[in-house]
Parts: structure tokens; C-alpha cells; sequence
């Protein structure tokens, strides 16, 4: 059975940060949120939280791409998660959980499994 | 089984070398090694010697350490000469007692000759050989005005430069007609004579003495046999060197009629249980005045004493390539064509004071010697035709001929056989080199760890590396100097296309010399080399997404995702005001409070939202950021100076304010640290920095490229005596070349290795001005000390800068939770529960 979810508006466009990462708190945790406008989709969540450190600071870190997949760098200890999947490059068994993120006019909508303030639905 | 002992007599370069040697191998465990030393000090670096005279002490010149004899279960007798052997007991005798051996090695070395003219035991004559030689120079040249070498050989011109450090006016007075008569002929003599007058070295040549007497306006008279005379205030005799070999001599071995112990090709003398290496031994009737044959003999015996029977030693190239009081100067095989039949081929360029000469064989084929002087860039080439017998090109002058001029390129490190030496020192050839990197080593630093290859004198750092690059292209290791996947270039390259082309953003430099998106190498490296080039502030929209983490928040995040914060305190000196502000804000943040090695406050435990808060504080408090978490200068440590320490010679901590704010804020390939001391005690240990100054009586002297952490490296002493604007100036260059050629993360000790040429080259770049860069270099750094500004107090004024400081944009007041924290020491600390 699939877990109910909601689209929850976390933040605006005017909050993020071209090229790099923004956290937002959500009821599932903190989640790192991208923004690449050289790519299509330019919009990327996954967990703020560094799997290697416990730390949440993956949102820090520096974005680009690697082979054309588009990652970020942890900034304590450097390891690469691809944003679309939440891979790790360094670590075959390290996954960072991803989220489904949209652009509605100027809100930012993330896809968590609790509801949020303003519920937006399915 | 009780051990054999082995005795070796003499502590000098040849004999450590041995020592080295031998503990290394299987054979050494077979006995107790005993060595005596006549001088009171350990084995010191003799070719390096002068050094002593612009900063060295014998730490510095020291070949190895007390504890490193201890610690092979070596014996050391310092300051105890051996004054009889008796081969018949198998016992030697020294002033405390009587030592058996069974196996004994003579490295006595040599001492200087000292020609028999009356007046020669005057409390003012000195040789040049040992650092209590030097000690008695220096003394004497205190109170003096002059100086007179007698012998203008290579040494003796070493000597007479050095007499020049020391304030003197410095003589040279030759016998023969010319400088250098052994390794140069007429005109190069001539040449070399011209240039070391200008630098203000008188040169008499032809003139024999024919005693000394007391001075009038001098301490002393010397008197030639042409009647003429000059007063001098103090003399040193460096007229050649003659083997040491007295307690041969005493006991009956067997020695060469002008002296040196004979030995045959396995080291050993007429006694087969003596053995004589260095310049005490003679070989087929030769001596050998250097140290690379010395090492090459003591390598041999170690092999002996293994009983190694294919160990000999088989003659040595007495080749030489120096610098004289900045001329250079070179010396290949037989010089002078002595050998039956053999042609010259000369090119002298009066103009730029360059003189090249070719000794080739009666056949044209090959080079037989060869003599430079001024230039000697043609050296390396020239010796590999001359060691290996290369055949001559058919145009053999097109060698010596200036480049444009017909010259022929150097010789490429294929045309070398594997046979070719290359690093004479340690006696490496390129089939040692080719030998470890196919045995995987793949880079330069990894072939010199391995080989020791360029780890001597250093003059084969250039062609090592060109052999080295050769070697690992033709093994298909591509010597990628791709700074990542983005970019086909090096930082340097990078540099260059930011500044010619100028570009200001990290967009247009990968849509226009690039591809893809950036990662989290080219980026911070980009913006770092943006940063140099235009000083823009580094949280304009631009450039933030290049910047790492403690970059772009201005401060170093440490494991929990807080961080710390380092305001700047220039050369350590801090008021109580400023001090109890610290403490005032610490307290109010409940942050860890620790003192930094550099001399400056960190706090920790500041979360992202409440940097700015903190910040403000400091700012009205009149602190400025520190770049702790920037690639830039760190700090300037200093000692207190000359305002309390009763040692001091000159105001340290106020040099080392002006250059923290000279050089705060400048992006760097990597962090660069500085330190200033008040005189030589080094309180500060500048000889740990990057940047080091020590005071003189005179001013600074200026060390480079030292570094402390992982990799210790001493600094080099780069210039001397500077006064202050010539101090700045040079570190203005120096910074500079190194911010424009560094790799990505390269410290400048890790830079100058790399550097063709090493501290020469870069001696020359900054002090000679070589490449025409000076005046760039300088109006770069200007430029940047003007337009500086603290980071911080920029940012936390800017309303749309200060929004990059919120932990969740969503909920300002949410805590991270993983940040849990305990009290250890009276302070708190983070406890962190990792996934
Ligand atoms: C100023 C200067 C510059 C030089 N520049 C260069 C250069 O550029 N390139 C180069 O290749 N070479 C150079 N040399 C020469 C080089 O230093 C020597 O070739 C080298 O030091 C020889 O080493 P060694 O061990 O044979 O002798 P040494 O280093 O002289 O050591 C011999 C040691 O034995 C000790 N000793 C002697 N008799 C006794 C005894 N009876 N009992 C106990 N101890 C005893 C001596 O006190 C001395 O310490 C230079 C030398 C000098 C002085
Ligand atoms: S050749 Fe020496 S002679 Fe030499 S650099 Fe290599 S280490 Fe030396
Ligand atoms: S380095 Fe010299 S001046 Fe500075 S504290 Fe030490 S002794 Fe004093």
C-alpha cells in the first residue's frame, strides 16, 4: 500500500540560490533543495542530511555534474550524491532519499508522505 | 657468535654517506661500528658550507642527527681524533684510550694546502674548510675592512664571495695567469675574471707572495715577488687540498708519491683489512676533490664488506657545473684538449658575456670535454654527449650556437641510453628510473622518494623531470595536467585565460573554454583565481555557487554542521577591549573557546543563522574576518621583538602587522601562513612558514616555501639583510608568481620543487627579474591590497547576502536537531550520534 502523500509548498523561487542549495524543514526531515537553471529539470530535492557526518549539511555543498549527471559534494567529507537518484558515487550502498519537487508560479512544491501547512492535492 | 667491530675514522660527508650505506644492508648486523670524528661537530654538508655565512647554522648543514647514530647502535666519538693505528694489534689510539678493530675504514678527507710563506702563522690567516674555519673568519672580519684569498681556484672564488657577505673588500690573488686554471682556459678565464670584477671582487693574477708582514693601514702586508704588495686585514689560504692521509703514512701503508692512500677498485688499501674513501683515497694514481666520487666510493665498499665480489669502483666524471658569485660556470671532461688529435669548436659572445667551448675527438663523432662560461644552460646537454658518447650531430657547433641562431634543441631524454646518469649524487641512471616506474611508480615526487634521484646538489631537477615525463607518456600515462573532467587545463592555464581574456564569471570561462556544469574541483578553483584577478567580494550572486562550503558561509564548518569562527588578530597583538569582547560574545553563544596555533582565538559551535549575529558584534568591536576558511593568508605569527626582548634586533610584531594587512584577503592556490621573529633565536618559527623573515642587525632576511603539517619542509633562505620596503616588495613578487603558476592545492614549499630550477629559478624570476615580470607582479598585489575588504562586514550589511545565513528558509526558528551537545572542560561540546 502506497503511503499517502501531499505536495507542500516549502519555499519560494525568490529563496533559492542559482546553482547551489537551500534547506527546508519538512515533517520527513530536512531536505536540500537545487536549483540548476542550466538544466531541464533545474529543480532537485533530496535529503539535507549527510549519511557519512549524521550532519545536515548537504545543502552546503558545491553542485555541478559529473559524466552529465547532475550531483552535489558533501562538504564535510567530499563524497558526490547524483541528485536525481540519491546515489552515492564513492559508496554503491549509500543512497540519500530523494524527493518529487515542482514549480507552481513562484512556490516551490515538495512531495513528503505528511501534510504540510498548505496541502496542495495529488 | 660474538660481533666483529668496525671502526671508521673521520665523520665527514664521504663517511656518513658510508654509514648510511652500510647499516642498511645484511651485512652490517655482522658488527659494532665505532666511528671517531676530529671535528667536535656531527657530519655537516661541506658543499654547502658558505651557506654558513648567510644563515645556515649546522642544524641546517647537518647530514644526519645524534639520534639516528643511537638509533642504528652506532658509536660516535666527536671531537676524539685518532692519532696512531697499529696494523699489526689491529689497534687504534686516540687521546681517551686504545680501540681493537677488525675491519677499519679511513674517511680522514683532506686539508688544505697552505703554500710555506714566511709570515703565514699570522693570528689573521685562515684556511676555508671547516665550520670553526668560518667561525674564526667571520670573527675576524668584524673588526676588518678587507680580505685577501690567496688562490683563485673554485673554491677559492667561493671563499672571496664569501669574504663579500661578510663586508669585506674581497681580493682574489692567483699564481697562474688566469681564474680557475684547471677547469678553464684563456678566454674563459678572461671572461670569468671580467664579471667577478664588476661585482666588485679585486683579481690579481700572476703574483706570487713572497711573505707576509704587519700592515700600515691594514693588519697586514703581503708581499709579491714583483715587488708590488697589498695591505690586507685578514687572509685566507685556499691554494688546493691535499689528501689527510698522516696515519697511513705512520704505519707503513702504502701512499701515493704526492700523497693520498692507495687503494684499488674495491676501496681497499695495501692492508686488506683497511680501507680508505673520499678524498683521502687515491685511485689509479688520482684524487678525487668531490663529493660525488666520495659517495660512489662509500656505496662501493658497503657492497665490499657484503661480500659483494662484482663491487668496484671504476674512476669517476669530475665534470662541474657552478655558480661563482652569480657567474655561471661549467667544466666537462678533458677541458683543455689534451687528448692527442682532439679540435675546438669555440663561440664567444664578448657582448652578453657568454663563452662556449667544445672539446671534440680527432674523428668529429664525439665530445670529449667542453668549457661555459656565463651561461649554462648548454650544461646538461653537453655532459650527456660527453658521458655516454653520443654521436655528435654533423653540424656539431649548431650545439653551443644560441638558439635562433642555428642552435640545435637540447637533447631529448630518448636519445639517452639507459646507461645515462642522470643524478651523479646518488648515482642514478634513467634505467633505475624506468626500472621503478615500471614498477609502478607514476609521478616525479614518487621517482625521486624512490631513487633519491635530484635529493643531492639538486642540479638534475630539470632533466630528471624531463626524463621522468618522457618515461610515463611513453607508458601511456597520459601526464594529464586536466584539472577535471570541465576543463582540459591546468590552474596555471586558467589563470592566464581569466586574466588575457578577462573573464569575470565562471559561466562564460566554461561556455567558453570548457564543458558540462562545474564540480566541486574547477569550481573553487575558478573562484579562487576570479578572486585574485578581480577582488570581487566572493558572495556576489556569481560567484557564491563556486565557493566551498566555508567560503561561502565565511567560516569553517566543523563535523555537526556548525561552525567556527576565527576573527583576525594582526601579528597576535590584541588589546584587553578586544580580548574581553571575545569572551563577552563566546559567552553569549555558549562557544567553545580555544587559542590557535597561529597566534589568534577560535570559537566553535556557531550555528549558520547565528554568524551574522556574532559577526555584527565583532565588527562594532573592530574585528575584521581572519580567512580561516579561505585559501589565503592565514596569519603572522610573530615573537615579541626588540620592544621587550632584550635579543631583539628589530620590531617584529609591527613587521608582522604590516604584512597581515598587506596580504589579508588575498586567494591563494592554497593557505599561505607567515611568521616574523626579532632576531635569530627564531621565537616565531618563521623556518616553519611559507613566508618567513628573521631580523638582522642590518634588517630581514627573507626565508621562502617552508611548511609545517604533514610534510615538514624547512624555508630557504631567499635574500638577505632587505630593509623594510625591499622585504615587502619581494614578498609582493614572490606571492604573486605563486598565486599566478601554483596548482590547485599546491602549498608554495610543494610549488618551488616543482619548479624547473627550484630556489635558483625562482631567485632569478623575483630577484634578477628574468622574465620581464616584476613590475606586473607588484602593481597585481597593490591592486589587491586596494581593494580590499572585510568579507564579513560587507555581508552582514547586505540584507540579500544575509539570507544565505538561514539553517531552514522555510521555519527561521527551527534547531537542527542532530546538533546535541554535552560539557566537557567547563565548555560545551557537540555529541553526535552518526548514521
Ligand atoms: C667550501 C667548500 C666547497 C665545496 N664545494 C664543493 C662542490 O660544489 N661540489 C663538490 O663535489 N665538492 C665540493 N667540495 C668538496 C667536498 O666538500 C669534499 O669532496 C667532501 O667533503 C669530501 O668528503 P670526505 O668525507 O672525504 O672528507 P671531509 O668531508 O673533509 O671529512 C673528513 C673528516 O675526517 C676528519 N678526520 C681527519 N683525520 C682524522 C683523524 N685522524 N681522526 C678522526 N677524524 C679525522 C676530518 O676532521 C673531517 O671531519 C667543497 C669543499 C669546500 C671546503
Ligand atoms: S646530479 Fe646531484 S649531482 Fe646531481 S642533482 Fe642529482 S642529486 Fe645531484
Ligand atoms: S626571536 Fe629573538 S627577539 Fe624574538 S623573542 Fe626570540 S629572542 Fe626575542
Amino acid at each position: 500500500m502506497k503511503a499517502r502523500t501531499f505536495w507542500n509548498a516549502v519555499c519560494s523561487v525568490e529563496d533559492l540560490v542559482p546553482e547551489s542549495g537551500i534547506a527546508v524543514w519538512t515533517e520527513d526531515g530536512p531536505v536540500a533543495l537545487f536549483y540548476l537553471p542550466h538544466r531541464l529539470p533545474a529543480l532537485f530535492a533530496i535529503s539535507h542530511t549527510d549519511p557519512f557526518s549524521g550532519a545536515n549539511v548537504l545543502a552546503r555543498g558545491i553542485t555541478g555534474d559529473l559524466g552529465g549527471e547532475p550531483i552535489v559534494a558533501s562538504p564535510l567529507y567530499k563524497q558526490h550524491f547524483n541528485l536525481k537518484t540519491g546515489a552515492c558515487l564513492e559508496d554503491d550502498s549509500v543512497t540519500v532519499k530523494t524527493y518529487p519537487v515542482l514549480l507552481d508560479g513562484n512556490r516551490i512544491l515538495l512531495e513528503t508522505t505528511e501534510n504540510q501547512r498548505e496541502a496542495v492535492a495529488a | 657468535m660474538s660481533k666483529k667491530t668496525l671502526i671508521v675514522i673521520g665523520n665527514g660527508m664521504v663517511g656518513h654517506h658510508f654509514l648510511e650505506q652500510f647499516v642498511a644492508s645484511p651485512g652490517a648486523t655482522e658488527y659494532e661500528i665505532l666511528v671517531f670524528g676530529e671535528e667536535k661537530q656531527l657530519a655537516y654538508d661541506r658543499v654547502h658550507l658558505s651557506e654558513y655565512f648567510t644563515g645556515s647554522t649546522h642544524a641546517d648543514l647537518a647530514m644526519g642527527t645524534a639520534d639516528w647514530y643511537t638509533g642504528q647502535g652506532i658509536k660516535l666519538q666527536l671531537n676524539e681524533p685518532v692519532t696512531a693505528l697499529d696494523r699489526d694489534q689491529r689497534i687504534v689510539t686516540t687521546p681517551k684510550g686504545e680501540y681493537g678493530y677488525d675491519e677499519l675504514v679511513l674517511a680522514t678527507g683532506s686539508f688544505p694546502f697552505v703554500p710555506p710563506i714566511e709570515g703565514r702563522e699570522h693570528a689573521h690567516c685562515f684556511v676555508y674548510r671547516t665550520l670553526d674555519d668560518l667561525d674564526a673568519i667571520r670573527a675576524s672580519a668584524q673588526e676588518g675592512k678587507s680580505g685577501v684569498v690567496v688562490g683563485g681556484g673554485l673554491l677559492g672564488l667561493e671563499a672571496a664571495n664569501a669574504l663579500r657577505s661578510l663586508g669585506l673588500q674581497a681580493h682574489v690573488v692567483e699564481f697562474a695567469p688566469r681564474l680557475m686554471p684547471v677547469q678553464l682556459d684563456t678566454d674563459g678565464g678572461a671572461l670569468l675574471r671580467h664579471k667577478i670584477e664588476e661585482l666588485g671582487v679585486q683579481v690579481h693574477t700572476e703574483k706570487a707572495t713572497t711573505d707576509i708582514v704587519e700592515g700600515e693601514n691594514a693588519r697586514l702586508r703581503m708581499n709579491f715577488s714583483d715587488d708590488s704588495h697589498l695591505e690586507t686585514d685578514l687572509i685566507v689560504f685556499s691554494a688546493g687540498i691535499r689528501p689527510q692521509d698522516a696515519l697511513a703514512r705512520a704505519s707503513g701503508l702504502e701512499v701515493g708519491e704526492r700523497g693520498g692512500i692507495v687503494v684499488n677498485d674495491q676501496c681497499t688499501t695495501s692492508d686488506p683489512h683497511i680501507h680508505a674513501i673520499g678524498e683521502c683515497a687515491l685511485w689509479d694514481q688520482r684524487i678525487f676533490g668531490l663529493v660525488a666520487p666520495g659517495y660512489t666510493m662509500a656505496r662501493t665498499l658497503a657492497s665490499v664488506l657484503n661480500s659483494d665480489r662484482d663491487a668496484a669502483f671504476t674512476g669517476a666524471d669530475m665534470s662541474t657545473k657552478l655558480k661563482l658569485l652569480g657567474v655561471d660556470v661549467g667544466s666537462i671532461g678533458d677541458a683543455h684538449g689534451q687528448t692527442p688529435g682532439a679540435r675546438n669548436i669555440r663561440f664567444n659572445d664578448e657582448q652578453a658575456g657568454h663563452y662556449r667551448r667544445m672539446v671534440i675527438s680527432a674523428d668529429g663523432k664525439t665530445l670529449l670535454g667542453a668549457i661555459l662560461v656565463g651561461d649554462n644552460s648548454h650544461y646538461d646537454t653537453l655532459l650527456q654527449y660527453a658521458l655516454n658518447g653520443i654521436a655528435l650531430p654533423d653540424n656539431p657547433e649548431t650545439l653551443i650556437l644560441p638558439e635562433g641562431q642555428g642552435g640545435a634543441p637540447a637533447l631529448g631524454p630518448d636519445a639517452l641510453p639507459e646507461t645515462a646518469s642522470i643524478c651523479s649524487c646518488h648515482n642514478v641512471t634513467k634505467g633505475d628510473i624506468c626500472g621503478v616506474i615500471d614498477a609502478g611508480c607514476s609521478d616525479l615526487a614518487g621517482v625521486k622518494a624512490e631513487t633519491k634521484a635530484s635529493t643531492g646538489c639538486g642540479g638534475c631537477t630539470a632533466l630528471l623531470k624531463n626524463v621522468v615525463d618522457n618515461e610515463l607518456e611513453k607508458r601511456g600515462v597520459a601526464v594529464s595536467k586536466d584539472l577535471c573532467e570541465h576543463f582540459p587545463y591546468s590552474r596555471q592555464d586558467l589563470f592566464h585565460l581569466v586574466k588575457v581574456n578577462g573573464i569575470r564569471t565562471f559561466r562564460t570561462l566554461i561556455s567558453q573554454h570548457g564543458k558540462g556544469q562545474g564540480c566541486d574541483i574547477c569550481k573553487p578553483v575558478v573562484g579562487s583565481i576570479l578572486a585574485t584577478c578581480w577582488n570581487e567580494h566572493i558572495l556576489a550572486t556569481d560567484h557564491v555557487p563556486l565557493q566551498d562550503t566555508n567560503d561561502t558561509f565565511m567560516a569553517n564548518m566543523q563535523k555537526n554542521g556548525t561552525y567556527s569562527i576565527v576573527p583576525r588578530i594582526p601579528g597576535g597583538e590584541i588589546t584587553p577591549d578586544k580580548l574581553i569582547v571575545l569572551g563577552e560574545v563566546a559567552k553569549e553563544y555558549d562557544l567553545y573557546t580555544k587559542i590557535t596555533g597561529g597566534q589568534r582565538v577560535d570559537l566553535f559551535g556557531a550555528t549558520l543563522s547565528e554568524l551574522p549575529e556574532i559577526w555584527e558584534k565583532l565588527i562594532a568591536a573592530g574585528f575584521e574576518t581572519g580567512h580561516a576558511y579561505g585559501k589565503s593568508l592565514r596569519t603572522v605569527k610573530s615573537c615579541v621583538g626588540n620592544t621587550w626582548c632584550r635579543y631583539g634586533v628589530q620590531d617584529s610584531v609591527g613587521m608582522a602587522i604590516i604584512l597581515e594587512n598587506r596580504y589579508k584577503g588575498l586567494r591563494a592556490p592554497h593557505k599561505v601562513k607567515m611568521a616574523v621573529s626579532g632576531c635569530t633565536r627564531e621565537c616565531a618559527e618563521a623556518q616553519s612558514k611559507d613566508f618567513g623573515v628573521i631580523a638582522t642587525e642590518n634588517g630581514w632576511n627573507l626565508y621562502v616555501c617552508g611548511n609545517g603539517g604533514m610534510r615538514p619542509r624547512h624555508a630557504d633562505l631567499f635574500a638577505t639583510d632587505l630593509s623594510d620596503e625591499e622585504l615587502i616588495r619581494t614578498i609582493d613578487r614572490v606571492v604573486m608568481f605563486y598565486v599566478r603558476t601554483a596548482d590547485r592545492l599546491q602549498r608554495t614549499s610543494v610549488w618551488m620543487e616543482n619548479l624547473e630550477g627550484g630556489l635558483d629559478y625562482l631567485k632569478k624570476v623575483i630577484l634578477e627579474d628574468s622574465l620581464g615580470i616584476c613590475a606586473e607582479l607588484e602593481e597585481h598585489m597593490n591592486g589587491i591590497a586596494d581593494t580590499y575588504q572585510c568579507e564579513w562586514k560587507t555581508a552582514v550589511e547586505d540584507p540579500e547576502k544575509r539570507k544565505r545565513f538561514r539553517e531552514f528558509v522555510n521555519l527561521p526558528e527551527q534547531k537542527d536537531p542532530v546538533q546535541q551537545w554535552t560539557t566537557e572542560r567547563g565548555q560545551r561540546r557537540p555529541v553526535l550520534e552518526s548514521a
